[in-house]
């Protein structure tokens, strides 16, 4: 959204690794491990925002939860701000979090539902002390303003309000404490869509009143492609294509993406094209298979798919593949 | 869609209520539509519009008390599904008519091998013997595209993961060869390519098997790409009730126009999504008029006051607004003297 030149690095995520471990049949054999997200980097500029996107299972919200370390993850280094926040302790953690904050898919779950809007809001900016006590009144209301509330929904508890109002909820304890980055997981994918169109509008306001960085994990390509700068598409716990918005949407190069994007159903009955239906199922992430991921169900696989795992190489400009044949397929 | 194809549904004037502490919930307050042999209507609206509870009432199948089919009739083969016995019910529910749910782990036994679960309907139903259904129940599995179908049919529910899950439903459903199939979310709880998987399927089948399919969706893409007609409804009642292409192209009724403008484009970019400010009326407290009034940017004093009736235009898109009434001019001109 800003200028090429001065876009300035806040995340960068190095090769990041969740694995978890599976209970395995018998004392003697080896640990097993799903491996949610297996060597995923990328980075985040100020102010952009970059979508996750995959089918469930990918990896897409264990990455994200991963970089606020909500899942201590395995393996890897996440800078921000030039420092790697894997490396400090609780305390030191604990005061970044007002820098990066999470709204998450039920807002219902994630906000208590015995507290008021008021307790919620004000419980967020004293444990990061951002608003001093007097002032936080003041603050709240503008906070409200802000995510489109009346004032009134201060005194009222979260059962009574519908679920896009919820959602406001968790946007304004978001903001509450002056973040830098917000990770929304699923955050509209519970809305209908008159109300997510609200929120996405909402979403896009906030991000530039206060120079927002978004990192956006959704499986729902149409909202994607309104919010995104950047996409990133993971498939089975790696990273399989990374690309401007336009880039990814208009000339995708791994055959994963192109599925993926010719799958979605499009609310145009006039429209017709050519859609690639995958076969099968997504395998299990405990044994992936060998090679690249997708050769199971890549119509293109060939033997050297089957054995040789394809780097994320660069294939135009800001545009990120890993897939042996992605040159050729292009054209 | 042929002309000849007879209906083999008709709902008329349908209401389904329900009976709380609260007071009474008007969840489907007065549904007429009609399904032809070989067609797929959709029914699409938002949570709470009634949508799902109108599939659970032609099957009968409203938890009672509290719900109560209230008023109208389900013609099905012009037999009022209505005022059948319980036991004439189920012959028909699983076997003319069936449904596929959105979640088929809860809607298929965890302790029973998914094969056996398909012949039970077959053994009730079409009242084979063992062997026979067992054989069917394979046929089936193989018929909706699971591999190894043999193997898969002595497996449980959790051996098999969504998208097989999702195809044993479909089987199940389909084994008696119904002529009405409700899909009630098929594809809800899927990922996108499984779910491209599985609408390919039911439209496969559904030319195969001559069915009247009802598409009960809130995704305005599978609507797209697999009815021929569709029912938008709002509150308890249709609004609309046009083909498909019309739906997106012309849609006429301001609530189906909202729903369109506030999709997110996947084939061009927009600054800003248009929204439809407020929101739905409580199904406790029906406002009197038209029940998008409040939502409307177009609306007259009138829309507070009556409800407009489902009229049939010219063109015979069905739409309930008052701008499409002869009476609409009359009322902007009452309006402008005032």
């Amino acid at each position: 959204m800003q200028a090429q030149a001065e876009k300035k690095l806040l995340l960068q995520v190095e090769n990041l690794k969740q694995y978890f471990p599976v209970k395995s049949d018998s004392l003697f054999k080896p640990k097993s491990y799903v491996k949610a997200v297996d060597d995923v980097s990328f980075h985040l500029f100020e102010g952009e925002t970059l979508s996750i996107v995959g089918e469930s299972g990918c990896g897409k919200s264990t990455t994200g939860r991963a970089i606020l370390r909500l899942d201590e993850p395995t393996d890897g280094k996440v800078y921000y701000s030039g420092q790697n926040i894997l490396d400090l302790n609780k305390k030191e953690m604990r005061k970044l979090r007002g820098d990066l904050q999470v709204i998450f898919q039920d807002p219902f779950a994630s906000l208590n539902p015995r507290q008021t809007v008021k307790q919620i809001l004000n419980e967020a900016m004293a444990i990061q002390e951002v608003v001093p006590k007097p002032k936080r009144m003041e603050r709240m209301l503008e906070l409200l303003g802000y995510v489109g509330l009346p004032p009134e929904a201060l005194d009222r508890y979260p059962h009574e309000f519908s679920g896009g109002q919820r959602q406001r909820i968790g946007i304004a304890r978001a903001l509450a404490v002056n973040p830098k980055l917000i990770i929304c997981d699923e955050a509209v994918s519970a809305l209908d869509v008159s109300i997510q169109a609200q929120i996405l509008n909402l979403l896009k306001k906030l991000q530039n009143q206060f120079q927002l960085t978004f990192l956006f994990i959704s499986h729902d390509l149409s909202v994607v492609r309104h919010i995104s700068d950047r996409v990133m598409v993971m498939y089975l716990g790696k990273v399989v294509e990374i690309a401007e918005k336009k880039a990814l949407f208009d000339s995708p190069l791994h055959p994963y993406t192109k599925a993926l994007l010719s799958s979605i159903p499009v609310p145009d009955p006039e429209l017709k094209r050519e859609r690639v239906i995958l076969k099968g199922d997504v395998p299990s992430p405990i044994n992936p298979p060998s090679g690249c991921r997708f050769h199971t169900r890549c119509p293109f696989a060939t033997e050297k798919c089957n054995n040789e795992e394809p780097a994320l190489r660069k294939l135009g400009e800001n545009h990120f593949v890993s897939c042996h044949y992605a040159d050729e397929l292009a054209k | 869609m042929n002309a000849e194809n007879r209906p083999i549904l008709e709902v008329k004037g349908l209401k389904t209520h329900f009976h709380t502490k609260r007071g009474v919930s008007r969840a489907v307050d007065g549904i007429d539509f009609t399904l032809r042999k070989g067609e797929t209507l959709g029914i699409v609206g938002e949570s709470g519009c009634g949508k799902s509870m109108t599939s659970l009432s032609i099957l009968r199948l409203i938890p009672s008390p509290p719900g109560k089919i209230a008023g109208g009739q389900i013609l099905f083969k012009g037999k009022d599904l209505v005022s059948l016995s319980e036991d004439e019910m189920r012959k028909i529910r699983g076997n003319e008519i069936s449904m596929i749910f959105q979640e088929p782990m809860t809607s298929l036994n965890p302790v029973i091998p998914v094969g056996e679960q398909i012949a039970e309907a077959l053994r009730l139903h079409q009242k084979m013997s063992k062997k026979e259904a067992r054989d069917k129940a394979v046929e089936m599995l193989k018929l909706v595209g699971i591999p190894s179908p043999e193997k898969r049919a002595k497996q449980e529910p959790f051996q098999l993961s969504g998208g097989m899950r999702q195809r044993v439903m479909i089987a199940m459903a389909l084994a008696c060869t119904p002529e009405v199939l409700i899909a009630d979310e098929p594809t809800t709880a899927l990922d996108v390519t499984i779910q491209a998987q599985i609408l390919e399927l039911i439209k496969d089948l559904q030319t195969k098997l001559g069915m009247g399919v009802i598409m009960i969706t809130h995704d305005l893409g599978v609507v797209a790409e697999t009815c021929d007609t569709v029912a938008v409804m709002y509150a308890g009642n249709i609004v609309e009730h046009a083909p498909t292409n019309k739906i997106f192209s012309d849609p006429r009724h301001p609530y189906t126009q909202g729903l369109i403008a506030s999709l997110p484009k996947i084939h061009e970019d927009q600054d800003e999504l248009k929204t439809i400010e407020g929101s739905v009326p409580s199904p406790y407290n029906m406002p009197l008029g038209c029940r998008f009034a409040s939502r409307c940017p177009f609306k007259q004093p009138i829309c507070h006051e009556r409800q407009p009736e489902l009229a049939a235009q010219p063109d015979g898109v069905k739409v309930r607004c008052w701008m499409y009434t002869s009476q609409w001019t009359e009322f902007q001109q009452q309006e402008a003297v005032k």
